[in-house]
Order: C-alpha cells, then sequence, then structure tokens
C-alpha cells in the first residue's frame, strides 16, 4: 500500500505543481514508513518540506498556504499526534471556506497513519476518526487496500474539500493488491462490497477489513456466510449503499479499531437503523477496542479487535436471530 | 507618567510624545495627505466604536470589540502596507487595518448584523476573515506569507494578535516555523494591558513581548503602541526586512484598551478607574490631532468636515447593510463543503429548501 501513496503523490505532483508536501522526517528521509521516499530529490526542497516537530503549525500553515492558492499535503506521523493541531484541523482547517463564505477554500488532505499491532510507543496507534467524522467541513477517508488508496488519495488531492486521510500503518507493507497503472479514482461515499454473503453484514473501514474478512473465512468453516463491507469514507458516508447491504442479510456486525463507546460504529448503527430497521433479524452489534487508552505493546493483541473476536461477534449476532 | 512596563525595565521606542510634540527637527516620513488619512482613519474607527456600541445597545448590531485606545496601532502598521501585495490576517480588533485593504463598513455592519456574508472579504482584497480563536490565525499567516514567496510574489503579510495570544502555542509554533522559513511576515502584537479580565502581569513573566523574538532567530521591536510615527516607522522597517527576504519581525506596540473588551463586557468590574483614567493623556487620537494642529495641518475646519463626512459614510453604511440585516437558512448549508456529502444536502432540503 505504502508504495500506492508515494506512486499516486508523485503523480499529482508532477500534474500540479501547486501541491506542496509538508511534514517531520519526510524529505531526505522519506518519512516513517518511506512513503514520501525519493520525493524530496525529485521535486525539490521547496516541495517536500521538512518541518519543525510542531503538529499545529504543520496543518495551520498550510491554510495559510491554502489561502495563498497553493494545495498542500501535510503529513501527520502518527493520527495520535494530530491531537496537537486538533484546534487547527476542526476550527480551522474545516471551517475556513465556511467562515469566509467560499472565498477560502481548503484543498488540503492531511495524511495520517494509524492502527494498532505493530508495537509502537503510547499515542501511536491510536483511532480517532471519530473525532474527525464529528468535524463538520472536514472529509474522512480511509482505505482498506492498495487499490483504493490509490484511487481515494488521488480523489482527495484533486478535489476541492479538505480531507484527514488515514492510512493504516501495519497496512503499508501487508496490505499488497493490484493497483491501476493508469489513472484511478475511487469516488467518496460509496462503499465496496469485499465479499458477498446471505446471513450477515460485517462492516469495517481501513485494516479492520482485513480482519473482517479472515473472521468471514472462518465463518464459512462453521457454515455462516458474510458479506464484507468497506466503508472507504466515513465523511462522506454511503448511507443508503450501507442500508442496502445490511437488507441483503437482515444481520449486521460493526468492527473497528477504536475504543467502543461513541466510536463511528455508533454512527454505523444508528444508520443501518434508519435505513433497514425493517429487514433486520437481529440485533446490530459491534466489535471495538474496549473503553481504556490504547495500551502498552504487550497488552495491544488483547486491546485491537482480533479475527476472533470478530469471529465471536458473528456468532452472537447468529445467535441473537 | 510613562507607559508602565510588564516589569518596568524596557521602554518603548517614540517619537509623538503624548502631549503631541516630537523631537526638535523631526519630519514625519507621511506627507499631509497621508496624515490626513491616517487621522481620518483613526477618527473614522473611534466614530465607528461610538456608533456600533449604541446600535448595539439598541438591539441593532450583535457583539463586536471596539479599537479606541489602540487606533494608533492598528492604522499606523497598516500603513506601512501596501494594500496591492501586501495582506492583512486580523483577530477581531483591527478594523481601520481591513478597512484599509478595501474591505468595506458596511460589510462589517452586516456581519454585525449576524449575515455571515459579511466575513466574506471582497475578491481581490487581500485579507483573511475575522479569526475568533485567538492565535490560530499566526499559522495561517505564516504559511500565507511562505506560500508567497513560494509563487514568486513579493507581498508581505502582517498579522494581528494581542498579549493574550501570545500565551497560546500557537503564537510559538508560528515564530519558530517563520524563522526557520524565512517568511515574511510582520507579527504584530498590540500590547493592550487586558486580555478580557486578566492583566498582562498575570499574562506573562517577561519584562517585553517583543524580547521573545530573539529566541526565534529574528528581531522584536517594542514601540509606543499610541504613538502613529513609531507604529508606522517601526511596521515600515518590519516590511521592507521581510520583502528584502531577510524573514520576519515581532512588533510590540504597548498600547492600552480604553474600552471593554467586548459589548457583553463590564470592564468596571476590574479596570482600577484611575489607571483607565491615567490612560486618558495617552489618548492616541488626541495625541495626534494635537500635532496636526501644531503642524498646520489640521485645524477646525477641517476637523468638521472630517467628522460629517465621517458621520455620512456610518450612516451609508448602516442603511446599505440594514435590509439584509440576518442570515438565510441556506447560509448554514452553503459552503460547509465544496462537494457536500448526500447527508448534508439532505438535512438542508428538510431544513431550509422544503420551506421555500
Amino acid at each position: 500500500m505504502v508504495e500506492a501513496i508515494r506512486a499516486t503523490l508523485a503523480a499529482e505532483m508532477e500534474r500540479d505543481e501547486r501541491i506542496l508536501l509538508l511534514g517531520q522526517d519526510i524529505g531526505h528521509n522519506g518519512g516513517m514508513f518511506r512513503a514520501t521516499e525519493g520525493l524530496q530529490g525529485r521535486f525539490g526542497e521547496d516541495r517536500v518540506v521538512d518541518m519543525p516537530l510542531a503538529e499545529g503549525v504543520i496543518v495551520g500553515s498550510a491554510v495559510g498556504l491554502a489561502c495563498s492558492g497553493l494545495r498542500p499535503i501535510p503529513e501527520i506521523q502518527f493520527l495520535g499526534f494530530a491531537s496537537q493541531a486538533f484546534h487547527q484541523l476542526e476550527g480551522q482547517v474545516a471551517r475556513m471556506r465556511f467562515r469566509s463564505q467560499g472565498r477560502y477554500p481548503m484543498p488540503i488532505v492531511i495524511r495520517a497513519p494509524f492502527g494498532g499491532n505493530v508495537r509502537t510507543p503510547e499515542m501511536h496507534s491510536d483511532a480517532h476518526e471519530a473525532k474527525y467524522a464529528n468535524s463538520p467541513g472536514l472529509k474522512v477517508v480511509m482505505p482498506a487496500t492498495a487499490s483504493d488508496a490509490k484511487g481515494l488519495l488521488t480523489e482527495a488531492i484533486r478535489g476541492e474539500d479538505p480531507v484527514l486521510f488515514c492510512e493504516p500503518l501495519r497496512g503499508y507493507r501487508l496490505i499488497r493488491d493490484e493497483v491501476p497503472d493508469e489513472e484511478h479514482r475511487v469516488p467518496f461515499g460509496r462503499l465496496r462490497i469485499v465479499r458477498e454473503g446471505s446471513d450477515i453484514t460485517l462492516v469495517a473501514w481501513s485494516a479492520a477489513v482485513v480482519a473482517a474478512e479472515q473472521a468471514a473465512e472462518l465463518a464459512a468453516e462453521e457454515g455462516i456466510s458474510c458479506q464484507v463491507v468497506d466503508l472507504r469514507t466515513l465523511v462522506p458516508l454511503d448511507a443508503e449503499g450501507l442500508g442496502e447491504a445490511v437488507a441483503r442479510t437482515g444481520r449486521a456486525l460493526v468492527v473497528h479499531e477504536a475504543p467502543l463507546t461513541a466510536g463511528f460504529g455508533a454512527e454505523v448503527v444508528a444508520t443501518i437503523v434508519e435505513q433497514a430497521f425493517w429487514s433486520l433479524t437481529a440485533p446490530v452489534l459491534r466489535v471495538g477496542a474496549p473503553d481504556a487508552p490504547y495500551p502498552i505493546s504487550s497488552l495491544e493483541q488483547l486491546y485491537v479487535p482480533s479475527v476472533d473476536r470478530a469471529l465471536e461477534g458473528i456468532r452472537r449476532v447468529m445467535a441473537a436471530a | 507618567m510613562a507607559i508602565a512596563t510588564t516589569a518596568g525595565e524596557l521602554e518603548p521606542t517614540r517619537i509623538l510624545a503624548p502631549d503631541g510634540t516630537v523631537p526638535d527637527g523631526y519630519d514625519p516620513p507621511l506627507s499631509t495627505k497621508e496624515l490626513l488619512d491616517a487621522y481620518r482613519l483613526m477618527l473614522f474607527s473611534r466614530r465607528v466604536d461610538e456608533r456600533a456600541f449604541s446600535l448595539q445597545r439598541q438591539g441593532r448590531l450583535g457583539t463586536f470589540s471596539p479599537v479606541s485606545g489602540q487606533e494608533a496601532s492598528v492604522v499606523g502598521s497598516a500603513l506601512a502596507l501596501d494594500p496591492a501585495r501586501d495582506w492583512v490576517v486580523p483577530q477581531y480588533r483591527e478594523l481601520p487595518a481591513m478597512l484599509r485593504q478595501g474591505y468595506r463598513l458596511e460589510l462589517f455592519f452586516l456581519y454585525l448584523m449576524g449575515n455571515p456574508a459579511g466575513n466574506r472579504m471582497p475578491d481581490g482584497v487581500n485579507l483573511l476573515p475575522i479569526q475568533i480563536s485567538l492565535a490560530t490565525q499566526l499559522p495561517h499567516a505564516v504559511g500565507l506569507a511562505w506560500g508567497l514567496r513560494h509563487q514568486g510574489r513579493d507581498g508581505v503579510v502582517c498579522v494581528y494578535f494581542g498579549d493574550g495570544g501570545s500565551s497560546e502555542g500557537d503564537f510559538h509554533e508560528a515564530c519558530n516555523l517563520a524563522g526557520v522559513r524565512r517568511a515574511p511576515v510582520v507579527f504584530f502584537l498590540q500590547n493592550n494591558r487586558w486580555a478580557i479580565s486578566t492583566p498582562v502581569s498575570k499574562q506573562t513573566a517577561t519584562a517585553s513581548f517583543a524580547a521573545r523574538a530573539a529566541g526565534y532567530g529574528f528581531p522584536g521591536e517594542l514601540v509606543d503602541g499610541n504613538d502613529l510615527f513609531a507604529v508606522y516607522e517601526a511596521t515600515v522597517r518590519a516590511v521592507e526586512r521581510a520583502r528584502a527576504g531577510k524573514g520576519p519581525t515581532l512588533i510590540e506596540a504597548r498600547t492600552y484598551r480604553m474600552g471593554p473588551h467586548n459589548t457583553a463586557d463590564d470592564p468596571t468590574r476590574y479596570v482600577p478607574p484611575e489607571e483607565l483614567e491615567a490612560y486618558r493623556a495617552f489618548d492616541p487620537v488626541a495625541r495626534l490631532r494635537t500635532y496636526l494642529h501644531a503642524a498646520g495641518v489640521l485645524d477646525d475646519a477641517i476637523e468638521q468636515q472630517l467628522r460629517g463626512e465621517i458621520e455620512e459614510e456610518i450612516r451609508a453604511a448602516l442603511a446599505a447593510a440594514e435590509p439584509q440585516a440576518g442570515g438565510r437558512g441556506e447560509q448554514l448549508f452553503d459552503n460547509v463543503y465544496a462537494d457536500p456529502p448526500a447527508r448534508l444536502t439532505q438535512q438542508r432540503r428538510a431544513l431550509v429548501d422544503d420551506d421555500a
């Protein structure tokens, strides 16, 4: 997946010289995960900019760069640290178009990796997507495949709205799939049916899609046919597609990495109830992290929803019918 | 009485004394016309404050923050900019600087009347919208200055903030980045001694905000913010430096907020009356008026004429704004996104379009 992201950044920078990358360690070092490797050499220090260690001004200066007519792509090294720029993201990036009544659009794509089971120190893994999904003006994009990473990132960069583009850091190297060579755009707000199935619909996004797929495999051995759905974008949310997908099976389970309470799963369940209530034959359940802070690495296997916990969730939904 | 410094150590640069005199042989770097324009803008600002205050009490305008006491600081700095290429990044107490860039009083009134269209800066005017979340505009200004330079434009950005705002982390992050990138930005800190009710002594232990610039690798200047000439000259120096590619400057304009924080604030609860009274002797508008009279630039007849024009402009702006007072439902939804999510479009239909 990381190659797809790097290639997309390069292609877009080639196409549009208004694009600037800014972030910590993204230049000479090529980024913590090599997402920007070689780009500074190719596009120069003026377009691939190593920034001081300060998330607030990485995002805040992107607002000013956009006001000057440029299209910045700031990288936050880990989504958990974006909290130190939350006031700029939620209060400024997301609202500047609204505040200025359209005078200052914010074509900014904030890239941020996140996600568990990579034994990082504290704050590196947290799945904070719900905080940003509740920030009107921002779009929240969470690809689960390399192909979608290219298609959604291209769409994000070409669009006029600010996008928080969350990349599953465990998937940077583990997620491998065919990426189209030609221009590839995936529209926002259209979920992807990952796997067809008739008994229950599993809803996930980003790396949790992989866990859901694996749980579906195991469930199949028990005779349970799982449909797996990848939301791709939380904002905009494909409410209609979600309703249709759940209506086809009558059952649903949401799997996400964030703590359960007020996680985006709650929004998904509410949407399912609105869209597909009369098709439901069982309560809709969620599998998420416990309502505890992200732990030290020795405990993260227990914390991050595993394939086994997803499978257990599937069984619970099936048993309730 | 000198304007007290935080720790009583540093004295601000001053040219125009509180009694309206200048040092022997001093010739202001402004033409007679520019001097009158500056005075007019300061007087205009003062009159807008007074009118807006009474209109707010009548319920015709919403909450606003008067400039009173800080006119020399705002106008002196704005005059050092070239509106055709330089930018102003305001907070919310810099109306005259915004007007000089090309904003219109009618729009300001519109904004205070609850119509968000008033915060749309006219196309081609080099100005960001009014910022309510203090200090968040500082990183924007640095990015804007950097972006202009990146595109080979020679504009300079002047960003306004206060003694209170300087306590925010964004101040530090913005100054640090500006220094690193040598961004063509002027950090214009108006130290008006009060952040709502918090005195500057509780905001910082430093003797001078300007001294902080050294920590970021660029110069800081401390000026008497009630002295139009000192403010103007310091800002000209900062703009020239920035334009020449030499990077940012931090200017601390030491002034005094003579009115409330805003129309919802009651400063009699916390400002010692003797302090306010003492600062009346430092009123920047009266100070410049005394000078201009002595210099033969201004007389009572011109003053009367200016005041008449100002009243008429304020009246006309109000008359133009009042028919458009208040927001329209669509404005809740317009401009949230360029390409709105389907759900927002549905919400719009339910809340607004169905009523149409």
